[in-house]
C-alpha cells in the first residue's frame, strides 16, 4: 500500500500538475485515511542515527532541526561579527538571530505541548564558514534561508493539522523576507532571481530527505527524515 | 492495491460511502474504463479524482476553486499595478521609471514578471473555472476609487509613493495566501503551488521594503537604516503593526493590512491576529526560555500573520473604482 501511495508524496512535474489540480477534500484525505492502517510508521533506526519521527510531530521536529541550525549560525555571526560588515548589518543580523532563536524555542515548546518525542539539541559544524568574512557569512546565510523556505514550502502537504500549517506559513514568510534581504546584501536585486523563482513565478519546495541531505554537512548527529509526515 | 479494502476503510470514516457511490451509478463503470487507460502508478490519483466527484458536493467551506479565484483576483490587482510602471506604458511610466536606479528598476520589472506569471499560472490551473480578466479600468491605484484626491494621489509618478503602494499590496498578498493555505489542504499539489507563490510574495515585500529604506535611486540593501516608526523607512520584515504601514499613520489607509482580521471560526484552529501578535499557538513567545535580552520587537517580527478573505477583500477594494463589483 505504501508503495502505491508514493505518487501522492513525490514532487510532481509542472506539466502533470494540471491533470489533477481538481482533486479535493474528501478525496486525498480519505484515501490516506484508508491506508493508514497498513502504513504504520516504523521507528527503527540504524545505530547512531536520530529519527525525526512521524506524523505532524515529525514535521515539527524537522522544522526544529532546521531552526536549531539557523539559530546557532546567527548566534555565532553575532558573537564574532565579520570585520567587514557594513553599517547596520550587525544590527540586522542581531534581529534575525533573535527571530530564529524564537522559532527554535517555539517549536520546542510546540513539540513538548503535543506530547511528542523531542529531537535532542544538535551540535552544529560550521568549519566551512569563515565568520570573520562578510561574504562567507552572507553566502552561508543565503544557503540556510533559501533552504528553510524550500523546506517549509515542501512540508505544507505533510501536515494534517490546519493550525500547524498556518504556523508553518507564519514562519516561512519571515524566512523568505530574510532570504530576500540577505540576497540583496550579496547582490542588489537578487531577492527572487531565476535560480530561485521559476518561469511560472513559483518558489522552490524540497522534501524532508532532500533538505536534511543538504543540511547534514552542518550537523554532527546523523538525521533520518524518511518518516517525517508519515 | 485493494480497491475494496479502501472502500471498507472509508466506510469506517464515512458510513454513507456506499450510498454515495450508489448515487453515482456510473462510478464503477468509470473505474473500469480508467483501469484500461492508466498505469498502476497513476491509479491512486485517478481514484482520488473519482472520489472527488462523489464528495464534491459535501460542503467543507470554500472550494479549492473559490480560493484559487480569490488568489487570482489579488494577482490581477498586483499585475495591473506593476504594468503601470512598464516601459512603454505612457508618460507617467516614463516619469516613474526615471526616478529609479537601473538596478531598482530591474527589481520592479522582475516583480512585474512574477506577478504576470502568477496570473498565467493560476488561470492554467483553474481552466474554464477562472474568473474573467477584470481589465485595467477596474483599478484606481491612487486609492481614490475613480475620483481625484486619493491617499496615494501621485502613485503613478512618484517612486516613493509607488513603492509604498507596492509594499502594501505585497504584504496583503502574503497574509492572504497564508490565510488561504488552510483552505487548500485537501489538494496537496495546489497547496504546494500556493505556498510557493506565498514565499515569492514575501521576497517581493522584503525587496520593496529594502528599497523604501535605501531610496529608489540607491541600490545597496545595506544603505539606509530603518527609522522608527517604520512608515517611511521600514525594516525588510514587518515590525509590530509597522505603525499602520506605508500609509503613514496607525489610522492611515494601509493600517488594516497590519491589523487583526475577522475570526469567524472557519477554518478551525486558525486565527487572524494583528501583525503585532506575540502569542502563537497558545505559547506566549516572550515567556520562552533562552530569549532573555531579545529586543521586544523580535517576538512579533518572528511570525507573520494570516488574514481572512473578507478582510483582504476590503483592503483590496481600496484600489477598485466605485461601481465595480470586483472582489466585492
Amino acid at each position: 500500500m505504501s508503495d502505491t501511495l508514493q505518487p501522492l508524496h513525490t514532487p510532481i512535474k509542472r506539466r502533470s500538475f494540471f491533470q489533477y489540480a481538481g482533486a479535493t477534500a474528501g478525496a486525498t484525505a480519505l484515501v490516506l485515511a484508508g491506508c493508514s492502517k497498513d502504513n504504520d510508521p516504523t521507528t527503527t533506526t540504524t545505530a547512531g542515527t536520530v529519527s525525526l519521527g512521524t506524523g505532524d510531530v515529525g514535521v515539527l521536529n524537522y522544522a526544529y532541526a532546521l531552526e536549531q541550525l539557523e539559530a546557532a549560525f546567527y548566534a555565532q555571526v553575532v558573537k564574532t561579527p565579520a570585520a567587514d560588515f557594513l553599517t547596520g548589518e550587525l544590527a540586522y543580523f542581531t534581529q534575525i538571530a533573535a527571530h530564529e532563536a524564537i522559532h527554535r524555542d517555539f517549536l520546542k515548546a510546540a513539540i513538548t505541548s503535543a506530547g511528542g518525542s523531542l529531537l535532542p539539541t544538535l551540535t552544529p559544524i560550521f568549519t566551512t564558514i569563515n565568520f570573520s568574512s562578510r561574504a562567507s557569512v552572507l553566502n552561508a546565510a543565503k544557503t540556510f534561508e533559501d533552504l528553510g523556505v524550500a523546506a517549509y514550502n515542501g512540508a505544507g502537504i505533510l501536515l494534517k493539522s490546519q493550525a500547524y500549517l498556518t504556523i508553518a506559513g507564519q514562519i516561512v514568510s519571515v524566512e523568505a523576507r530574510h532570504a530576500a534581504y540577505v540576497r540583496d546584501l550579496l547582490a542588489p536585486g537578487s531577492f527572487a532571481d531565476d535560480n530561485q523563482v521559476d518561469a511560472t513565478g513559483l518558489d522552490k519546495q524540497l522534501t524532508p530527505t532532500d533538505v536534511i541531505a543538504a543540511a547534514q554537512p552542518f550537523i554532527t548527529e546523523k538525521l533520518d527524515a524518511s518518516t517525517v509526515g508519515k | 492495491m485493494n480497491f475494496f479494502q479502501i472502500i471498507s476503510e472509508i466506510e469506517k470514516v464515512d458510513p454513507e460511502v456506499y450510498d454515495r457511490l450508489d448515487s453515482r451509478r456510473s462510478i464503477f463503470k468509470h473505474m473500469t474504463g480508467l483501469g484500461q487507460k492508466l498505469s498502476a502508478a497513476a491509479v491512486p490519483l485517478a481514484l482520488g479524482s473519482i472520489f472527488n466527484k462523489v464528495y464534491a458536493q459535501t460542503p467543507v467551506g470554500a472550494s479549492v476553486n473559490d480560493v484559487l479565484n480569490f488568489a487570482l483576483s489579488l494577482e490581477y490587482l498586483e499585475s495591473y499595478f506593476y504594468q503601470r510602471s512598464a516601459a512603454g506604458s505612457g508618460a507617467s511610466a516614463v516619469t516613474l521609471r526615471g526616478g529609479f536606479s537601473g538596478t531598482n528598476l530591474a527589481a520592479i520589472d522582475l516583480i512585474r514578471t512574477d506577478e504576470a506569471n502568477h496570473v498565467t499560472f493560476l488561470r492554467s490551473v483553474l481552466g474554464t473555472a477562472a474568473i474573467a480578466d477584470p481589465g485595467a479600468a477596474t483599478f484606481d491605484f491612487t486609492g481614490g476609487k475613480g475620483a481625484a484626491g486619493g491617499p496615494f494621489a501621485d502613485v503613478l509618478t512618484n517612486p516613493l509613493t509607488y513603492l509604498a503602494v507596492a509594499q502594501s499590496l505585497e504584504d496583503t498578498g502574503v497574509r492572504a495566501y497564508k490565510g488561504g493555505a488552510a483552505l487548500l489542504m485537501s489538494n496537496k499539489t495546489v497547496l504546494t503551488a500556493a505556498l510557493n507563490i506565498h514565499s515569492v510574495e514575501a521576497r517581493h515585500a522584503s525587496r520593496l521594503r529594502t528599497m523604501r529604506r535605501a531610496g529608489p535611486m540607491n541600490n545597496a540593501a545595506s544603505q539606509g537604516l530603518p527609522v522608527s516608526p517604520y512608515n517611511a523607512a521600514p525594516k525588510s520584515w514587518i515590525s509590530g503593526t509597522d505603525n499602520g504601514g506605508a500609509g503613514g499613520s496607525p489610522t492611515g489607509p494601509t493600517a488594516p493590512i497590519y491589523g487583526a482580521g475577522n475570526n469567524t471560526g472557519a477554518p478551525t484552529g486558525v486565527t487572524f491576529d494583528a501583525e503585532s501578535n506575540t502569542t502563537q499557538g497558545g505559547a506566549v513567545l516572550t515567556g520562552l526560555p533562552n530569549t532573555t535580552g531579545f529586543p521586544a520587537s523580535a517576538f512579533s517580527e518572528a511570525f507573520d500573520e494570516a488574514l481572512d478573505v473578507t478582510t483582504v477583500k476590503t483592503i483590496a477594494r481600496t484600489f477598485v473604482v466605485n461601481g465595480n463589483n470586483f472582489l466585492a
